[in-house]
């Protein structure tokens, strides 16, 4: 991966093939995973009747998509309140089809210019934060899987069971860091 | 544009915690980076690089930072905002 550079209005890169292609495939493997849930969502002859759409009341029960998709209110203390409960649902049964429509929208962006077998990207700044958003995403649900805390090594030892994928969030978190930085250049 | 002097200032005069019973709080979490999150608040809120970056150090080092407030219509919609940036942000009331 060649570091991103400013262009004028635009952000650039090139890709290894190998580089696409993984890139490609998780950003599509957590847009399966958010169409799934979006699929999820209660369907109903009033929201059908007038385009007002219900996602779910609960929190996923999938730990990725519980973090990329968090409760409006903090319910993780040992007795939340019956009204940040009841308040949670409402929001996320409110919000949650919005959300997924923006991060499935991203995703979809990042498809669209990321080359399927590796080359130059060029990135208007509007695309180049809707990559910003995938790449977070992507970042987010492998953290969460790979259990990231703030005290991860640059390497595990070989005998975890996470060695072998911590560099691609490694190479993820390069990615983006590189991308802001061009941005705000 | 403008603005009506006489006005300001009346509103001035009552705006107190009571009017902005809401806020919206970031909370610390070992993934998000540090530039991703400044760079979130600037572009979300339109905060200066300076308040950006003081945020998102209480975020860091406090664990979490109130970040803006408002009505609940207002700190509803940032929290939609900032859980599409992959923030984990949630709302609560002032107290």
């Amino acid at each position: 991966m060649k570091p991103w550079s400013r262009d004028g209005d635009e952000v650039v890169t090139e890709l290894e093939q190998h580089e696409s292609g993984l890139l490609r495939g998780l950003v599509s493997q957590i847009n399966d995973m958010l169409m799934a849930r979006a699929e999820e969502a209660p369907q109903d002859e009033l929201s059908e009747l007038t385009g007002i759409r219900t996602g779910p009341a609960t929190a996923p029960d999938d730990p990725i998509l519980s973090r990329l998709l968090p409760d409006f209110h903090r319910l993780d203390a040992d007795q939340p309140s019956k009204e940040d409960m009841d308040s949670a649902a409402a929001l996320r049964s409110l919000h949650e089809p919005t959300l997924l429509d923006m991060k499935t929208g991203v995703a979809a962006i990042v498809l669209d210019t990321c080359p399927r077998d590796g080359g130059p990207v060029r990135l208007s700044l509007e695309q180049a934060d809707a990559w910003l958003s995938a790449l977070n995403d992507v970042r987010l649900a492998l953290g969460t899987a790979l259990d990231v805390d703030d005290d991860m090594p640059d390497e595990l030892p070989d005998d975890d069971p996470r060695a072998g994928h911590l560099p691609v969030y490694h190479w993820l978190t390069v990615m983006q860091e590189e991308l802001i930085h061009a941005m705000s250049t | 544009m403008t603005t009506p002097v006489e006005l300001g200032k009346t509103h001035g005069a009552d705006l107190g915690a009571e009017d902005k019973p809401w806020q919206t709080i970031v909370w610390n979490d070992p993934v998000n980076l540090m530039s991703y999150v400044t760079y979130v608040f600037q572009k979300l809120f339109g905060y200066t690089r300076d308040k950006a970056t003081k945020l998102m150090l209480d975020v860091h080092h406090k664990g979490k930072a109130v970040v803006s407030s408002g009505d609940k219509d207002k700190v509803e919609a940032d929290v939609a905002r900032l859980h599409a940036a992959g923030l984990w942000a949630t709302m609560e009331r002032n107290s």
